[in-house]
């Protein structure tokens, strides 16, 4: 040891008491400084759970309400409240009421801003509807048959700056001041109302059964900008008494409720009923459709709500099918608001009580009593966020509600979901799509699915070639070899999966289909050819054995391999030409009807066995080759062959080892992203075909992670994929390490 | 002859088997490396242009002069089912992909030519292949030059063609420098000022006395950057002045810019050691250019800085953390449950999935830290973020949590080859456990250290994956080391390596063409890494040894 420069010339007696305080202070530090390192790994292992779980959990938190009063209008008292809307920064309220005079009020003093007559004569509003959306468009029926259509609009004003904000609100009457007559009769007692960029859609049901539907079509005239309008009125005539009446938004269908539980699906193009369904034994109290306007939500008078919505069946019929049912309690249904903007929605029944629902999820997300009973009037925020509430006495409310993640529930995410517009339950991801009315899928089982697809295929290459490997090299190689082919194996775990996946991409996937049937011809000529060549060289002179010495055979096979590969892929076209009339593929896909993709499970099974044989190889090799050579050497005298002894003593002593070996390498084949994400199509489909392709919970990651909003569902959901990924390779690695902690433990003893 | 049943019940079967499962395993290591050598290496060397006469399916002769890439045997169903005409019987057909650049005037980068419609294929020695900045390469032979409008009347076209590429290049050097590090400069402290502005506005602080001292700076660079436009301006007409005449193979005479030339060759006229120092010329262009034309032409400098860049920062987080925790779990714990835990807790960390350490260093460095961050030091730049996007910290501080494992363990391992006899006698000299540890233990375990650095390097320059989430971009638009105070921008995005091979591979514009690139670019990131595996596996094999003889 060379002296340090620091002791000086002295010796360590001479040095003043102060230098050894201060070299004991030194040692205690390192002691705290170094014993914190140790903290960090575990900290960090728990850090990253923890913060999986952290992120993940708001998915699973119910919602949460608060209502707080608002105050008093008194020129309310006393009257109900026809119509209620909200927008969009919650701060002017819509309000319509039974005389058909509109106000807009600002929610936090109830001060009326601006206020409308609908109408000149003294009239009262039966029903009112609004269109579907943020369009603002609303349709006002009055006693005497006649509809007031109107569209309120809010601008923001940020001359004050914008601390100080205004909302200024507007009423317009886009399709005339004049009142519709739609049922000159009078007698209105239903409304339904449904406008797109080239129809408006105004449905009517009277009290003697007559059903109006008229049909306005605007033609928007490209060089002037002027809209024309063209109306038809279509009638039909029911037996029932009419108790709800919703149109679909792509003005095909529409939907009576009549008071004895059944919904009327009945096509308009024809105005003829199509058939019915019974939806409950009780009365029908509500209907309403859902964002999108495909669904119709049907409540009764028994606190059940059911969804429906047509389905198309072979011939291309549609019929008005059950998709799920709600329970809200035991009263009766009042009002169903749909969200603007996502599929759930919120009921008041008859004995005050809110339920926010989400339907995809099937999920009761919150039930709440209201504070003062039943509302008169009822109006949710866009955004879903908050809720107004009017009373007769004229005292309103609000309702702040914080719902972020109602799409998710463990029913969502992992079992079948008969998701709009699709013929049957399934399993589907898709994440996104361009438009606003998007019913996200965001079930996790088809990746999961992949996941498991990829890693099975990806065992059943590696597993043969590496396990056997494994006991080749620590048993039988001569330990000169050895010493070379263990660094081989170690530069083959050192590829990155890059290079792994873009050669399985780029050069094999096109080379498996051109030559598909080489690769199942390597299949049975190589073992064979292997097998005979064994048999020869065992037969062959002496003389040309000795150049290959006892433990060397493995060196011996590679020019071997390679003739058979070459061998194999020259008889292929041959063979294929034989049996399946020239081309493998084709006659899969025509025979067999299995269909074929470039990048497909094959592939990947390759790249990633590829890339997971040398975790299995190195752990499996150490394990046989810590067993000890007296276990050996004794069944050899015993007289066993060296083959006998491999598979009968040595194998089953290292077996928990060989385990650990392939639990470690499953772990691996689970988790690998980059390969996944080159060679396969990516496509989140469940089927086992070994010529498809599939998607992975980590190339899902990789894919729709910088692409989703934070703190949304999505991004949620994608760290809740991350979580299961590292929960399963948690148990997998630390179920493998405490077998390996036994393994040497009872190595050391024997 | 012996017994073939008493042959198979020996067992020998079984073990050829075996046996060949490890062949197997080393030939297809040995072929991968092999495969990328071999397609990575064409990519550099210049292949001869041919002049190929061949008739169309509707009879015409046409000529294309153009680089066989590629020859492929295709059944002759399959191109008949596909619309072609075939003459002869035979079942196989040969057609070669040939790449005939001037993909301006064609729209073709690449063509495939059936073999039995080539009439003849020559090799003129006047071909030329012209690198260019824009639209890949031009094959065609030269004609003339023009210089500033006037055709050169010199009987060596090659020659004054040469010295004007050579003088455009001194140019384009210039240019380069002005734009990179003095315009750039000046951009530089522009944006700092406004930032600087914008930070005194939300304290509050913006009376006209601080304003106006940024007033004054302001103009001070805009005039500096109004002279350097126009000493940018002189610069580019002069390296406009030039242009060159060329004849395509099918006969037509265009003109090229000189702007727009990068360099040329004429490989027909090359001799084997003319190639082979063109070759290593093309190899130093690819190592140290910048990517041109979406990542499909040009170097991977920028790459191979970010990729080095980000894995120094790496070891500069991993290494002490790594040391400090092997030498807790050895030195100073207690064995007992406690130090299993952290065992399988270093285990964990090296069998999580890669992509699971981007989502969280995405979740908790980037949103999170990065987030407050910049809520406390940098928000005169909000709403754009400066740390709260990925950048080279938080990806070199992810790829440091994913590679601690491996130093852990090769640290762990160094230190437990150092006999306890060396330890116990520096103890029984009068060292306190902390000056044992920092002047004997570890300076003997450095080459396990060092191991497990190397190790960690190799693994950080070959995952993809979180890098994906946590700050490699495509194409960034300047190093995060440059010439700007504070000169490292540990903010800024780069590229890298891995990322850039599946960035070119799978998400180019134009897949033919940058197919070679990417096996070049592969077989630079295998080289490297199998080098860096090679030595880790020196100093552990030389390390075994030295301690071989010390073991009690």
């Amino acid at each position: 040891m060379k002296s340090s420069p620091n002791t000086g010339p002295a010796t360590i007696e001479q040095r003043s008491e102060r230098f050894h305080q201060w070299r004991n202070h030194k040692d205690k530090l390192a002691q705290w400084v170094i014993g914190l390192g140790g903290f960090v790994v575990i900290g960090a292992v728990l850090l990253i759970m923890f913060y999986l779980l952290y992120v993940v959990i708001p998915l699973f938190m119910p919602a949460e309400v608060s209502q707080n009063k608002l105050g008093e209008q008194q020129e309310w008292k006393g009257q109900a409240t026809a119509f209620l809307s909200l927008e969009e920064q919650q701060q002017i309220a819509l309000r319509v009421n039974q005389q058909g005079q509109a106000e807009f009020v600002s929610v936090d003093d109830l001060q009326i801003v601006e206020s409308f007559k609908l109408t000149d004569t003294t009239k009262t509003v039966v029903a009112t509807a609004s269109a579907q959306g943020s369009s603002g468009l609303v349709a006002v029926a009055f006693d005497d048959g006649k509809v007031s259509l109107f569209k309120h609009s809010y601008k923001t004003d940020f001359s004050a700056g914008v601390e100080l904000r205004r909302i200024i609100p507007a009423l317009e009457f886009p399709y005339g001041k004049d009142l519709r007559a739609l049922l000159p009769g009078g007698g209105i007692s239903r409304l339904a109302l449904s406008d797109s960029d080239s129809e408006l859609v105004i449905a009517v049901s009277g009290n003697d059964g007559q059903v109006s539907v008229e049909w306005t079509i605007k033609e928007e005239n490209f060089l002037t900008g002027e809209v024309s309008l063209q109306s038809t009125i279509k009638t039909m005539q029911v037996d029932f008494e009419v108790a709800g009446i919703t149109l679909s938004e792509d003005h095909r269908w529409l939907y009576l409720g009549d008071d004895s539980g059944a919904v009327h699906f009945i096509k308009i193009s024809g105005m003829e009923i199509l058939h019915a369904v019974k939806v409950s034994d009780a009365r029908i109290s509500s209907m309403s459709m859902l964002l999108g306007g495909i669904s119709v939500l049907v409540g009764d008078s028994v606190g059940n709500i059911t969804q429906l919505f047509p389905v198309r069946d072979k011939n291309n019929e549609y019929s008005l099918t059950i998709i799920r049912r709600f329970e809200a309690g035991q009263s009766a249904i009042i009002r169903i608001i749909p969200e603007q903007r996502r599929k759930g929605f919120l009921t008041v029944d008859s004995s005050g009580s809110l339920a926010i629902f989400h339907s995809t999820a099937q999920r009761l997300v919150l039930k709440q009593q209201l504070d003062g009973g039943v509302p008169s009037g009822l109006a949710l925020a866009p955004r879903a966020s908050g809720l107004l509430l009017v009373s007769k006495d004229g005292s309103a409310d609000f309702m702040t509600i914080d719902n972020k993640h109602p799409e998710v529930s463990f029913a969502s995410l992992w079992s079948k979901v008969w998701y709009e517009n699709y013929t049957q339950p399934e399993y589907i991801w898709q994440s996104s799509a361009s438009s606003n009315d998007f019913e996200p899928k965001f079930s996790l089982t088809p990746l999961a699915f992949g996941t498991l697809k990829s890693a099975l295929y990806a065992m059943l290459f590696a597993l043969p070639l590496a396990l056997m490997g494994a006991a080749y090299t620590a048993y039988f190689m001569s330990p000169s070899l050895r010493k070379m082919v263990k660094p081989t194996i170690e530069i083959m775990a050192a590829l990155p999966t890059v290079i792994l996946g873009f050669l399985a991409g780029l050069w094999f996937a096109p080379y498996l289909e051109e030559n598909l049937a080489g690769i199942f011809t390597l299949l049975l000529v190589m073992p064979a050819g292997l097998l005979l060549f064994a048999w020869f060289w065992s037969n062959a002179e002496w003389r040309i054995k000795k150049f290959v010495p006892e433990g060397w055979e493995a060196l011996l096979l590679i020019p071997v391999l390679i003739i058979l590969g070459v061998a194999s892929i020259e008889i292929a076209n041959p063979l294929q030409n034989l049996f399946f009339g020239g081309d493998l593929r084709i006659w899969l896909s025509r025979e067999a009807g299995i269909s074929y993709d470039q990048r497909n499970a094959l592939v990947v099974g390759c790249a990633m066995g590829f890339a997971v044989i040398p975790t299995i190889f190195s752990i499996a090799e150490d394990a046989v080759y810590g067993v000890p050579k007296s276990l050996s050497d004794g069944s050899l005298a015993l007289g066993a062959t060296s083959w006998q002894t491999l598979v009968r003593v040595i194998l089953p002593t290292a077996s928990p080892g060989m385990f650990s070996a392939v639990m470690i390498g499953l772990g691996r084949a689970v988790g690998e992203t980059m390969i996944v994400l080159m060679a396969t199509g990516n496509t989140p489909i469940m089927d086992w075909n070994l010529f498809e392709g599939m998607r992975t919970l980590a190339a899902n990651i990789a894919v729709e992670m910088p692409e989703s909003a934070m703190n949304s569902s999505h991004y949620r959901i994608l760290f809740l994929a991350a979580l299961v990924l590292f929960l399963f390779t948690f148990i997998v690695n630390t179920g493998a390490e405490l077998v390996r902690q036994r393994l040497r433990e009872k190595y050391s003893s024997l | 002859m012996k017994n073939i049943s008493k042959w198979i019940s020996s067992g020998a079967p079984w073990v050829w088997l075996t046996a060949s499962a490890v062949a197997a395993s080393i030939l297809l290591v040995v072929g991968l490396l092999v495969l990328i050598a071999a397609r990575g290496m064409d990519h550099f060397w210049p292949l001869d242009v041919q002049e190929i006469v061949y008739q169309t399916q509707n009879g015409e002769m046409l000529m294309l002069a153009g680089q066989v890439r590629e020859t492929e045997t295709v059944t002759a169903r399959r191109l008949r089912e596909s619309g072609l005409v075939i003459s002869d019987d035979s079942e196989f057909v040969e057609r070669l992909l040939v790449k005939t650049g001037n993909r301006d005037i064609t729209g073709q980068d690449f063509r495939w030519i059936l073999e039995p419609s080539i009439q003849s294929i020559r090799k003129p020695h006047s071909m030329v292949v012209f690198e260019r900045a824009e639209w890949g390469v031009f094959i065609g032979s030269l004609t003339g030059v023009r210089e500033a409008g006037q055709l050169l009347d010199s009987a060596d076209t090659w020659g004054s063609f040469q010295s004007s590429l050579e003088r455009a290049n001194k140019i384009r050097e210039t240019i380069s420098e002005l734009e990179k590090s003095r315009i750039g400069a000046v951009n530089y402290r522009l944006e700092r000022l406004r930032l600087k502005q914008r930070g005194l506005e939300l304290k509050g602080k913006d009376d006209a006395n601080s304003l106006a001292g940024i007033e004054t700076e302001r103009d001070d660079l805009q005039e500096e950057y109004l002279e350097l436009e126009q000493e940018l301006a002189l610069l580019y007409t002069g390296l406009r002045r030039d242009a060159v005449v060329v004849t395509t193979a099918e006969g037509k005479q265009l003109e090229l810019p000189m702007d727009s030339i990068l360099d040329a060759h004429r490989p027909n006229q090359m001799t084997l050691i003319g190639k082979t120092a063109y070759f290593f010329r093309n190899l130093w262009k690819f190592v140290s250019e910048d990517p041109r034309e979406a990542n499909t032409e040009g170097g991977i400098f920028p790459a191979i800085f970010g990729t080095v860049l980000m894995v120094l920062l790496m070891s500069l987080f991993v290494t002490p953390l790594g040391v400090v925790a092997a030498v807790y779990l050895k030195e100073y714990a207690r064995q007992g449950i406690f130090t299993r835990t952290i065992r399988i807790a270093v285990n964990n960390l090296a069998g999580v999935p890669s992509i699971v350490y981007g989502v969280f260093g995405l979740g908790f460095f980037v949103y999170t830290l990065g987030g407050s961050l910049d809520k406390l030091f940098f928000p005169e730049a909000l709403p754009a973020p400066t740390f709260g996007t990925g950048g080279l910290f938080w990806a070199s501080l992810t790829l440091a949590l994913l590679t601690l494992p491996v130093v852990i363990v090769s640290t762990e391992e160094g230190l437990s080859r150092i006999p306890r006899s060396i330890r116990e006698g520096s103890l029984a000299l009068g060292a306190t456990r902390w000056e044992t540890l920092w002047r004997i233990v570890l300076p003997m375990a450095s080459p396990g250290i060092m191991t497990g650095m190397i190790l960690a390097v190799a693994r950080a320059a070959g995952e993809v994956a979180p890098l994906m989430l946590v700050g490699v971009v495509k194409l960034a638009p300047a190093l995060p080391l440059d010439g700007n105070a504070p000169f490292l921008h540990l903010d800024r995005k780069f590229m890298h390596l891995g990322f850039h091979i599946y960035d070119v591979g799978f998400q180019s514009p134009n897949v033919e063409a940058a197919r070679p690139l990417v096996y070049a670019t592969a077989l630079l990131l295998v080289v490297v890494i199998v080098l860096l595996n090679l030595v880790a596996i020196q100093v552990r094999n030389r390390l075994s040894e030295r301690y071989r003889g010390l073991e009690s």
